[in-house]
């Protein structure tokens, strides 16, 4: 059975771990670097990315994920996640992750008010469209050759990415009953899921 | 696309859990909370153990603090309005903040009436001292919760019974049959929906913190082992002699809250906290958490 592993700093781990425990593969919370240690993949929450990113640093967790991620290891990143995962983050007072080559804005919609909800078509994992919750969500500013873009708004702001086996989201399907990314993302910790 | 939906409104909650809530009176307050870690701020004009010895009449912050505030941080900021003031909630709702904390620490503008929270896109958090006044404020339309404890004493004893109360509310919903449930959402003084949900789920509908008292990092720990989801830290950070430190030290300690070694860790040579307050030494017309209905 996959190991998968959900930083759990602060912010919306628990939603990961049970719909990751719905779909029947071993998930637990990981805040110290040795529980970082016999996963298959890991899943970067949604929260507050200077909280998390600040924690991280302060556990000595930035340099063992910048690692994995590195080897090519199985990562997804929600919301605060995408932003970590990031080459380069406009609005963040640390560095990021700098994991994916992208570079996303912060808090790019706007304040708490501007929060939304709204329905997605993702072509990777096909019909009916996703419904996304966006809160005080970043989004992709630019990517670099080796990302794909799979999902953009009908403005065509791009809101999801993926480059090898790492993913990104700027919405929350964790806050969803909807277990499709997460079925997504088990397939590439799998390797049943190619580019 | 829509905005200002319950889930939208809850949901930013969910992404406050696991971290530390602090009240900030300056943006330079606001700068060293983010910095240390907060995943969001609370702006005021006076912290409440200054609120507690000012007296008079506690209102809403001056809208300049709070634009300031606003400027100054990246991370979600939030302001306090009187009980059953909905027009300084439409004030703060209009200033961008990104939560109202309709607050127990200001002095009521209404004795038998808290806002209607649905009509607005910014979320609520409310006090509450025990489940059936949880369930009133999240029935209003309160998308977070969070135990009143007695803010500005720096004294964690009511932020640990109100703590109790409600997760002892919640255990013995929980282990009733269906037809009880009407009985107890008359004792609780509940709408029955909320209660049933409770029983259904085994927790609160909304995301519960704990606040009022918290001035340590093994405070905080206490909160989160209690069942709290994350804490409020207001006097406890800027009435402390190191507030930098103690701000780091309480976000570790309510990260790694079933952690002893790294709450001691984190708890060495922080400097003197601040002072604190018996309860008992309080007249009873001075306490701030029975204000709410």
């Amino acid at each position: 059975m996959e190991r998968i592993g959900v930083l759990a700093l602060q912010g919306a781990f628990v939603e990961h771990i049970a719909l990751l425990r719905r779909l029947g593969v071993e998930a637990f919370p990981v805040r110290l670097r040795q529980e970082l240690r016999k996963l298959d993949g890991l899943i970067i929450p949604g929260g507050e990315s200077t909280t998390i990113g600040w924690l991280m640093q302060e556990f000595r967790l930035l340099e063992p994920v910048r690692k994995l991620a590195g080897q090519g290891f199985p990562i997804m990143g929600t919301c605060a996640g995408m932003i970590l995962l990031a080459r380069r983050v406009l609005g963040l007072n640390l560095e990021p992750l700098g994991a994916m080559d992208m570079d996303v804005r912060r808090n790019a919609f706007g304040r708490q008010v501007d929060s939304f909800e709204t329905d997605l078509e993702i072509p990777v994992i096909g019909a009916p469209p996703f419904h996304a919750v966006f809160i005080r969500a970043p989004f992709i500013e630019r990517v670099g050759d080796g990302v794909e873009i799979l999902a953009r708004l009908p403005d065509g702001t791009g809101i999801a990415a993926r480059q090898g086996k790492m993913v990104a989201l700027a919405f929350h399907p964790e806050l969803t009953n909807d277990l499709r990314l997460h079925s997504y993302f088990l397939g590439i910790v799998r390797g049943d899921v190619e580019r | 696309m829509q905005k200002g939906t319950w889930t939208v409104k809850a949901g930013l909650a969910r992404m406050l859990k696991g971290g530390v809530i602090m009240d900030v009176v300056t943006p330079e307050q606001a700068k060293i909370a983010e910095e240390a870690g907060a995943c969001a701020v609370m702006a005021l004009e006076r912290v409440p153990a200054d609120i507690r010895a000012a007296g008079g009449v506690a209102r809403m912050a001056d809208p300049s603090i709070i634009v300031a505030i606003i400027e100054a941080v990246s991370i979600p900021m939030m302001a306090k309005c009187r009980i059953g003031h909905f027009v300084e909630a439409q004030v703060l709702e209009s200033l961008g903040v990104d939560f109202v904390d309709e607050s127990e620490v200001l002095t009521p503008a209404d004795e038998s009436h808290h806002i209607w929270k649905h009509d607005f896109n910014v979320p609520f958090v409310c006090g509450c001292r025990d489940l059936g006044e949880a369930l009133r404020r999240i029935a209003e339309g309160a998308a977070m919760i969070r135990t009143k404890g007695e803010a500005g004493t720096g004294n964690i004893v009511e932020a640990v019974r109100h703590m109790r109360a409600v997760m002892a509310g919640i255990r013995r919903i929980q282990g009733m049959t269906t037809d009880e449930l009407v009985a107890e959402a008359k004792a609780l003084g509940a709408p029955l929906e909320p209660v049933m949900e409770v029983h259904k789920t085994g927790r609160l509908p909304v995301v519960n913190f704990a606040a009022g008292g918290v001035a340590t990092p093994a405070d905080a720990a206490l909160m989160m082992q209690l069942g709290a989801e994350g804490v409020f830290v207001g006097s406890g950070i800027f009435k402390a002699s190191d507030p930098e430190k103690v701000a780091r030290a309480i976000v570790k300690a309510t990260t790694h809250y079933h952690n002893p070694e790294i709450i001691a860790e984190v708890s060495k040579g922080l400097g003197a906290a601040m002072a604190g307050l018996d309860i008992k030494a309080i007249p009873p017309e001075e306490l701030l958490a029975p204000r709410g209905w």
